[in-house]
């Protein structure tokens, strides 16, 4: 477990780390570690120099900023899924992030970083997607948004470019209900996702007005259920059925240790109907 | 506080603090002047011929000393294997590898990061071949794995064949009559126990000194058997015994896997010789996936016969067990331990055939269990699936056919005698503490609600304490590396001149707790508080002979040794304290840190003053030996064989397959218990890992030999989190083949609780149909069986 030798870098500021990175093409970010190293250690990826953002102060932080939640780019899993902000405006993040990795993994590593990692049986993306989450990203030319929807591009692929850092996440307050599940590797919500949920749901007179539905672990990637969401808009409390039923158009599903494609698509419905269950039930 | 008398009693795991705090010494914490470090090319093959290998690229970077291939190493011969049957492996691949992972070339380098970028630099030339993998595929006809064997079936392990030596009667007849009854239920299913990659925390190290001067190694390994480990070393280099000593410090779990000898062990000698430094190899996570030995592996028909009324006439187990491609210590001979409980607890014939079929995958041998937890994994399921079929409660059709606590000694089919039992009184005390029948009518009513609840039972027997001299006839003694034939434990007891003692084994822990269970029989014998006494182990250059931590052993061999020593060393300060107290020794008790004369406490001596006599001859009685120090080697008569039965509660989601373990109960006899808290401890950890093996782990390899579960990312192995808080009882039948009555623990869990997981399972999913799911029972083949059942 020997990493190829590497430079590394310790971040004073994000301005610096973005300069470090325009400066060494190929050099990676890393927050809390928890996936850059295992892939460097197993020589799955070799970076020639390593920049450090965990030691920047104040990044951590989940503020209130009126119309939506920042999340900072070193808020931990264990943070996030703790915070009564996150459990008031995105529960599915609350319950996803908290349903990632371990006790250590959720105590060391970020929301932010999880993200732009984009593993394809993550949980926390899924939740992003669901509930409209923006991600803001800094690079040489200062900072953009890139919208949840359009984030995700592949497996293990994010829409960052490469001279770019996720240096917060921003869920909008726009009120309904939200709730992620999932069946975990090690059975119930432990371990990745072998196919997990996300919904949020905003009812108007017994009427689902708006919603968004989200799947990991089933496909290429996290991404919406775009044909589960038109199922379920205008229906009414009773449209969780009808949204599981469509839960799979657009979604590629692959085979892996866990499932067959057969029980994955099945699991996609499953999970697809009780996220938007318990989404509605509150 | 001072504590004595001690036996049976909770005393706090003397070694915790250490282990817990981070002062223990682990083999990769040794850091030596000059030491270099190993890196292993190894195959990305399953089965290939080597074209050529270059290693000029390598050898010529930064950092690196040396790089070996089979060319320097070839005249050390094969790795030595205590059952040669079958292939040796080749301490590095000789023209071709036959698994995955296996070693083709050695790289010695200043650091451990330079060893592993000089192993991408060595360039080997492959040439693949097909891959037999598929255990069926091999052991049929013409299948051939190495071209020097006739048959990839390297040896057939029977009941009737193997014992005729013993003039027993052959079953066969019995359970063929059986079988042609008219009233008789047959019931039949082919199972598979998966192969298992047995996880310690820590990985093996080791660590090699040559002294060309001594002509002596000095070498440091995590190893369950520091004095084969010496043995080996010594016959494949050609030294006396004496010339290596091996040490295991603290050892970070073992589980089977480090009761092995391994070629890269031989490598780092051979390393420390040519180099003259000292050289370390320490396995990543990867490498032990692939190069240490792994467990289980065996696909098998069972079948039974019985009425209709539970009275079971007859069980017969074929089974082909996975040998992996090369033979290394006991590889062959372990199903012959799971052929020694293959009747279980139950007096009916059983006609056993069990093929060692080599594959082109790692070799396996023993894990936690060995044998044991195959053989009664398929006995127990298909003693359930028969009392599903005559409608009977499962545990009243186990109570109909256990032997009698009265019939003990009981000789079994196999030829061993059962040493003793209470398996009625170990099977009702599962029942009091699970509340058997409350679970039952809970099970009624969760039903009825639409729940899929299921209650699993499987009773066991165990054999441990090897063992008896009889073992060496077949296969089990240390003779390939020069060691005694016989299974001996062994114990040293020594009384310093401070009064205080120093205990020496021959065996070692590897999270057992010897050091507090040994200073528990030493304090019981001597009257000497717990805090007086140091227990030593693991170095073969002060150590007594020993055979090792293997077989849950300890206790009931070297665990005896030390008894007797402790008794010894007694006799001989109880003259001493008879002189200096003018009493005679017969009438001293022995306690509270030294002798008094029974009935009055005022007359006493303390251990110091009977040590300071001890070590002055001229001040002790007449004829006195100086010294107070004894050292017993004890063989035992029979092996010990507990019992106990083990009950599990389940939740199926039948929505997703999802299983939750809900509940966990177990009943388990190993004689007399020294320190109730480490035998709690011992099945804790065994029942995990066979719940490990019933959920979770699965060494999966593809058609090609490839591991794909070569990390943990994806061999799943239970947590604490995974796992509710299991409930533990215990019944005492002591057994009367060692003094201190006691039997082992060390793998009953492991072998209880596979198919007790699995039993459940099946229990919450008969309502609809389901009748057997192969292990591990993760949530994609119980919601496959499901869709099975409902199609079938």
């Amino acid at each position: 477990m020997y990493p190829r030798e590497f430079e590394y870098m310790a971040a004073a500021s994000i301005d610096e780390a973005v300069s470090a990175l325009a400066a060494n093409p190929g050099a990676k970010v890393m927050s809390g570690g928890m996936s850059l190293i295992p892939l460097m250690k197993l020589r799955l990826l070799s970076p020639e120099m390593v920049i450090d953002i965990g030691r920047i102060p104040g990044l951590d932080g989940i503020t209130d900023e009126g119309d939506h939640i920042a999340i900072g780019a070193l808020a931990r899993h264990a943070d996030v899924g703790s915070s009564a902000l996150v459990a008031e405006h995105g529960r599915a993040l609350a319950q996803a992030a908290s349903w990632t990795g371990d006790v250590q993994v959720r105590n060391r590593g970020t929301l932010a970083g999880a993200l732009a990692h984009a593993d394809l049986a993550a949980d926390t993306p899924a939740a992003a997607l669901a509930l409209g989450a923006i991600m803001v990203a800094q690079g040489p030319g200062g900072t953009r948004e890139i919208a949840a929807a359009d984030f995700f591009v592949d497996t293990l692929t994010s829409a960052l470019s490469p001279d770019e850092v996720l240096v917060e996440v921003r869920l909008p307050k726009r009120g309904g209900q939200s709730a992620y599940d999932k069946l975990g590797r090690r059975g119930g919500h432990t371990d990745y996702a072998v196919a997990g949920a996300a919904a949020w749901v905003q009812m108007d007179g017994g009427e689902v007005a708006d919603c968004a539905i989200a799947l990991t672990g089933v496909g290429t990637k996290p991404q919406l259920a775009e044909g589960a969401m038109e199922a379920l808009r205008g229906s009414g409390s009773d449209g969780a059925a009808a949204a599981a039923d469509r839960a799979l158009e657009g979604v590629t599903v692959l085979e892996d240790l866990y499932g067959s494609e057969e029980y994955k698509a099945h699991l996609a419905k499953v999970y697809v109907r009780r996220a938007v269950e318990q989404a509605m039930a509150g | 506080m001072s504590t004595t008398s001690v036996m049976g009693g909770v005393v706090k795991r003397r070694e915790d603090p250490a282990l817990i705090r981070g002062t223990g010494l682990y083999v990769d914490d040794v850091k030596l002047p000059g030491m270099l470090h190993v890196g292993f090319v190894r195959s990305p093959y399953a089965h290939a011929r080597i074209d050529s290998v270059d290693t000029s690229a390598a050898a010529s970077m930064e950092g690196v000393v040396a790089v070996y291939t089979a060319d320097d190493v070839r005249h050390l011969g094969p790795l030595l294997a205590q059952v040669p049957i079958g292939k040796l492996r080749p301490l590095l691949a000789d023209g071709d590898v036959k698994h995955s992972g296996q070693a083709v070339a050695m790289v010695v380098a200043t650091s451990p990061g330079r060893a592993r970028d000089a192993v991408d630099a060595v360039d080997v030339d492959y040439e693949p071949l097909p891959a037999i993998v598929d255990l069926k595929e091999a052991a049929a006809d013409g299948a051939r794995v190495h071209d020097e064997l006739d048959s990839n079936i390297i040896h057939t392990w029977t009941y009737h064949d193997y014992w005729d030596a013993l003039d027993l009667e052959d079953p066969r007849p019995k359970i063929e009559e059986a079988k042609q009854r008219d009233d008789v239920v047959v019931v039949s299913q082919e199972m598979i126990n998966q192969r298992l990659i047995p996880v310690a925390i820590e990985p093996r190290s080791v660590v090699a000194q040559w002294n060309d001067g001594y002509q002596r190694f000095t070498v440091q390994s995590s190893s369950q058997v520091p004095h084969a480990l010496s043995g080996a070393i010594s016959k494949t280099f050609g030294l006396a015994a004496n010339a290596v000593r091996v040490i295991a410090p603290e050892v970070g779990g073992g589980f089977g896997a480090k009761l092995n000898v391994y070629a890269d062990e031989m490598l780092v000698c051979f390393a420390a010789q040519q180099t003259g430094r000292p050289v370390k190899f320490t396995e990543t996570r990867r490498e032990s996936a692939n190069s240490t030995i792994q467990g289980r592996g065996w696909v098998g028909t069972a079948t039974l016969i019985g009425t209709s009324d539970g009275e079971i006439l007859g069980y017969e187990l074929h089974a082909l067990a996975d040998m992996g491609a090369y033979t290394q210590n006991f590889t062959v001979a372990i199903p012959l331990l799971g052929l020694w409980v293959a009747s279980g607890q139950y007096t009916f014939p059983t006609s056993w055939v069990v093929d060692c079929v080599t594959t082109h995958t790692m070799t396996t041998d023993a894990y936690r269990g060995a044998g044991r937890p195959e053989a009664i994994y398929y006995l127990e399921r298909i003693i359930d699936m028969y009392a599903r079929e005559i409608g009977m409660d499962p545990i009243e059709v186990r109570e109909k056919n256990y032997w009698q606590s009265d019939q003990f000694p009981a000789v079994m089919g196999c030829g061993f005698a059962l040493d003793s039992g209470d398996y009625h009184g170990s099977t009702a005390k599962l029942k009091e503490v699970a509340g058997y029948d409350a679970l039952r009518a809970m099970q009624e009513s969760a039903r009825a609600e639409g729940r899929h609840i299921g209650i699993g039972m499987s009773s066991y027997v165990e054999v441990c304490g090897f063992g008896p001299a009889v073992l060496e006839d077949i296969g089990f003694s240390w003779t390939s590396y020069g060691l005694p034939s016989s299974f001996n434990g062994s114990g040293l007891v020594r009384v310093n001149p401070d009064g205080t003692a120093t205990v020496i084994i021959g065996t070692g822990p590897s999270g057992q707790g010897h050091e507090t269970t040994w200073a528990q029989i030493v304090s019981d014998g001597l009257g000497l508080p717990v805090e007086q006494i140091v227990v030593r182990h693991g170095d073969t250059a002060e150590s007594p002979m020993g055979i090792g931590t293997f077989g849950s052993r300890s206790i009931a061999v070297d665990g005896a040794a030390t008894y007797e020593a402790t008794a010894r060393v007694r006799a001989r300060a109880a003259k001493i304290a008879a002189h200096l107290l003018e009493a005679a020794a017969e009438d001293l008790v022995f306690e509270d840190g030294g002798a008094h004369v029974a009935g009055s406490p005022d007359s006493s001596v303390t251990w110091t003053e009977i040590a300071k006599v001890a070590y002055q001859a001229h001040k002790g009685p007449e004829g006195m030996e100086s010294g107070l120090e004894e050292s017993v080697t004890f063989t035992p008569p029979n092996a010990t064989w507990p019992f106990g039965s083990h009950l599990a509660v389940v939740e199926v989601d039948d929505t997703t397959g999802d299983v939750k373990l809900l509940d966990y109960f177990a009943a388990d006899d190993c004689g007399n218990v020294i320190n109730p808290m480490i035998v709690a401890g011992q099945v804790h950890g065994g029942i995990a890992q066979g719940v490990g093996q019933a959920l979770f782990e699965d060494a999966v390899y593809d058609a090609d030999g490839n591991l794909l579960t070569g990390s943990l990312v994806d061999y799943i192995i239970p947590t604490a989190g995974d796992l509710p808080s299991f409930h533990t009882a215990r019944t005492v039948t002591p057994t009367d083949v060692n003094p201190l009555g006691v039997k082992g623990i060390g793998e009953a869990g492991t072998i209880a609780s596979a198919q007790t997981i699995v039993n459940a399972v099946v229990d919450a999913l008969a309502p609809l149909g389901v009748k057997h799911i192969d292990m591990p029972l993760r949530p994609k083949r119980v919601w496959q069986a499901i869709q099975d059942a409902k199609g079938a």
